[in-house]
């Protein structure tokens, strides 16, 4: 929570009117989507309430949101957080994202680090929004009992409005907005309790869904600069690899194409146009280095991170007298190795990046969940100063991880508008996009646990082999050392093992790796709640009874567990060849957990029936997109469960598009995802985006050895024969 | 030159034969909300109609373009296409870039299947990463139910 607090107080110290600067705008509704961004150079002091808020004279109020939509629907949440405390019309709210060259040049101070990752953009803004609504409304309030020279403490808000009662008088907040601004508050006013919220917690529609439906939304890929040009590129096949010669003859006969930029590891086409570019692209012939990495594959990669389990680890958790454990007479030993592959993020609009460079200032167009480190990066590869560099974050068509700072497509497009000259939109094809990704890790991890003759566990052990995600470039390496992402839902575990034992090694392959929805909790999940099915099994026991018991210390995963048992018809019975499994975690400030229902036919086809939810995030700010994330989640942990996988050979990533790289598709989709929502309240806010992914894919294999009596230690199950008799 | 008919608007062009017609809705005439998503015909974000029947754009060169082209910008006006309200009122969108050729598809869809049943909308291939499809399922079968109610919804421009 101290970072609540201090964001709290820099909001108090900043004065809340930080004027000037230049602010750059995407409107987000639809009839402002409509107008293209608005540029100026420097804000209206008298026209904005705050750096968070505008209200204009006709009552129209803008939230600035300091984080990123990629569909989560934080922008919409982050605007209800604001309006619930300000008291407005909701019918009148729209939003634009913060400017990140504003927040630049106030050292950061003004919206925080303004990133949209590990599911925060709620959790690490709800004070700072609040507290911007609340001390908006009592600075309107002290505006209209100046006006009406009144006690301030007789007037009242509501719906827009300052009220005083006595007087039978009001006014709008339209009218107020303008000597509200200059009002000084002696302290921050207190924010709302939970039981006072009004519009927080009801199930709202987004604010940027007209946008989306009818083509006027702008992501990315749709920025238009005058006089720009269109750049296709092409990567080394092998990470690490370089390129080694250009045979472009083919080319000057194409029209439209300018030139070829050479990069150390990939060459562009430049063109007037897109296609003119990809084709030219075609007609190339190129040559390419493998890095030394052309004789690594699959294979060989999961073999070196099974017996990288053998090597010595870093203790990531000790506790109790695992050895101990272990070793006593009678202790019922079991023991599994479990494997995940490399995943693309593959969101649908590919990578992408539009620069216009001039001596003094860089402009760049970019789908981001990260627009500080754009704005860093691009200082970086132009030698501009920071503060002369403007991102337009557009809408996110899908991020996933993939768009929360290492952006190589931005490194690329910089590259070439500094030797072509002019403004550059450069797009990622899908076999780019996919060859190319920051993949989520390649992973083993080796269990052990001791049972006493109850089938209790004493002793809990994990190994677990794992890319960093944080240290060291590419190429092969290995750290003795853990860090969080390698060991969420496995360290520090919500179940009562009266001892443990954590170890990690870190060991990274040519292939880069980077933070997928989930992150750890994607494969950990996976791991830790089939292992757990199977301890339940060795122990005789129904796999929600055995949990329930190890999980009374915590009232939260208590409730979420039992609802799901409710919610599922838990223990019902299913006759052979279907079953129910049920997988639980805590991720990211939350509890998750979900029951899925399988038919398995006797030749192993497999149908995915029913996916029952549950989720404690403590507090809920709009129900329906928090809703939106569990459904979405199914459905991406159920590609990822049943087919993902990205496969090695030659040094190269195989799969490049959706033909290869299966996706679920409507057909897919279980005819029933239920959701609940169970918040309990409290201090804190539970995140949303990501801990619906690593329930899904333990749930399926738990339900399928459920149905068949066969236990998935490997992912993806399109591997696994599923067959029964 | 090459005539091509957007939304009810004609353009001469002057663009090769095998020139897609994803990127020059896009990038000749500014019609951006059509979507790039895999250049293979594989996701559908690119769907338009051609002649009132969906085509994946990204695929399909100039030459092969032969009626009047439909946009998600030229479905219907004020988001009157009853697919574009029932997605409103479902919900429907996440990150939302997928879905100008979801509504096209589904558009297209109740065209010729005025009441689709779970099987008919399971033949949808429109690939959403963010996986929307639960509710575009509901908002399919609530946008059929509100056309038979009103029959002169069917009139939209499809």
């Amino acid at each position: 929570m101290n970072d609540v607090v201090l964001s709290r107080r820099a909001l108090v110290v900043s004065g809340l009117s930080v004027a000037g600067g230049l602010m750059i705008g995407v409107p987000l509704t639809a009839e402002a989507a409509m107008q293209p961004p608005v540029m100026a150079d420097g804000t209206n002091p008298a026209k904005e309430m705050t750096a968070f808020l505008i209200i204009e004279p006709d009552n129209t109020v803008t939230v600035r949101v300091p984080h990123q939509e990629m569909g989560q629907g934080t922008t919409t949440a982050l605007a209800m957080l604001v309006a619930e405390e300000l008291a407005c019309d909701w019918a009148k709210v729209r939003v634009e994202y913060a400017s990140a060259n504003r927040n630049e040049q106030s050292g950061g101070k003004l919206y925080g680090r303004m990133q949209t990752v590990g599911s925060s953009g709620l959790r690490t803004s709800v004070a700072m929004m609040q507290q911007a609504g609340a001390s908006a409304r009592e600075r309107l309030k002290l505006a209209a009992a100046e006006r009406w020279k009144v006690d301030p403490a007789d007037c009242a808000v509501a719906s827009g409005k300052c009220l005083h009662k006595a007087s039978n008088r009001s006014a709008d907040y339209g009218a107020l907005a303008a000597a509200a601004a200059a009002v000084q508050l002696p302290a921050e006013p207190a924010i709302k309790t939970p039981d006072q919220y009004a519009l927080v917690g009801k199930w709202t529609p987004r604010l940027d869904t007209a946008a989306k439906l009818d083509g006027s939304a702008k992501f990315g890929l749709d920025a238009q600069v005058p006089g720009m040009v269109y750049a296709a590129v092409w990567s080394a096949p092998v990470y690490g690899g370089s390129l080694k010669s250009v045979d472009d003859s083919a080319l000057k006969d194409l029209r439209g194409v300018q030139g070829v930029v050479k990069l150390k590891d990939a060459v562009v086409v430049v063109a007037d146009r897109y296609w003119r570019a990809k084709k030219g692209l075609a007609a190339l012939k190129i040559e390419w280095g493998d890095g030394g990495y052309g004789g690594v594959d699959s294979a060989g990669l999961a073999a070196a991170y099974r017996e990288a389990l053998d090597k010595p680890m870093s203790t990531a958790e000790k506790k109790g007298e695992p050895e101990a454990a272990f070793a006593a007479p009678g202790a019922k030993l079991v023991e599994a190795v479990y494997e995940a592959p490399f995943l693309s993020h593959s969101p649908m609009e590919p990578m992408n990046c539009t620069v216009a460079l001039k001596p003094d200032r860089a402009d760049v167009w970019i789908s981001t969940q990260a627009p500080m480190a754009v704005l860093q990066q691009t200082a970086k590869e132009t030698g501009l100063k920071p503060d002369q560099v403007f991102v337009h974050n557009a809408f996110v068509g899908g991020g996933f991880g993939r768009r929360g700072g290492a952006h190589d497509e931005l490194i690329q497009a910089i590259a070439v508008a500094k030797q072509v000259g002019k403004p550059v939109k450069l797009v990622w094809s899908r076999e780019q996009d996919m060859r190319r990704d920051r993949y989520r890790p390649q992973a083993a991890v080796r269990f052990r646990a001791a049972l006493d003759a109850k089938g209790q566990p004493q002793a809990f052990q994990a190994r677990v082999a794992v890319p960093s995600l944080i240290r060291g470039g590419n190429g092969p390496q290995e750290w003795q050392a853990s860090e969080p992402m390698a060991t969420e839902c496995i360290q520090n575990s919500f179940y009562a093992f009266p001892a443990r034992d954590v170890g990690v090694l870190l060991k990274n392959s040519h292939v880069p790796v980077s933070f997928w929805r989930g992150v750890g909790s994607s494969q950990n999940g996976f791991f830790m709640e089939s292992f757990m099915d199977e301890l339940a099994h060795a122990a005789g026991q129904d796999p929600y009874a055995y949990r329930r018991a190890l999980l009374t210390a915590r009232p939260d995963a208590l409730g979420v567990i039992d609802a799901m048992a409710k919610q599922s018809d838990w223990g019902k019975p299913l006759p052979k060849g279907r079953g129910r499994g049920l997988a639980i975690i805590e991720a990211y400030g939350s509890v998750s957990g979900q029951v899925v229902e399988v038919s398995v036919a006797q030749d192993g086809k497999l149908s995915v029936d029913r996916v029952t939810c549950v989720l404690d995030p403590y507090h809920v700010a709009n129900p329906n997109t928090v809703t939106q994330q569990m459904e979405g989640a199914v459905i991406m942990g159920l590609t990822a469960a049943l087919w993902g996988e990205i496969t090695i050979k030659n040094g190269a990533p195989v799969e490049s598009n959706f033909d290869r790289y299966r996706m679920a598709r409507m057909g897919d989709t279980p005819k029933r995802i239920e959701v609940h929502l169970v918040p309990s309240g409290g201090p804190k806010w539970g995140g949303v985006g990501e801990p619906g992914l690593g329930p899904l894919a333990p749930a399926l294999s738990n339900a399928i050895f459920a149905a068949t009596g066969k236990r998935v230690r490997r992912l993806p199950l399109m591997h696994e024969d599923l067959s029964w008799t | 030159m090459i005539t091509l008919t957007v939304n009810g608007k004609r353009h001469d062009l002057d663009v090769e034969p095998d020139a897609p017609l994803l990127w020059v809705l896009r990038d000749e005439l500014g019609l951006t909300g059509t979507k790039f998503g895999c250049g293979i015909a594989q996701c559908g974000a690119c769907t338009v109609h051609v002649d009132g029947k969906p085509v994946r754009s990204c695929v399909t060169p100039m030459a092969a373009v032969k009626g009047p082209v439909t946009t998600i910008e030229g479905l219907a006006s004020g988001l009157k296409h009853p697919a574009q309200q029932a997605w409103l009122i479902e919900d429907v969108p996440q990150c939302g870039y997928c879905q100008s050729g979801q509504i096209m598809s589904a558009a297209a869809l109740l065209q010729t299947t005025p009441n689709p049943t779970d099987a008919d909308i399971d033949k949808l291939t429109n690939i959403c990463r963010c996986g929307t499809y639960p509710r575009i399922r509901k908002a399919i079968h609530r946008a059929a139910a509100n056309m038979a109610k009103a029959p002169a919804a069917k009139g939209a421009k499809a």
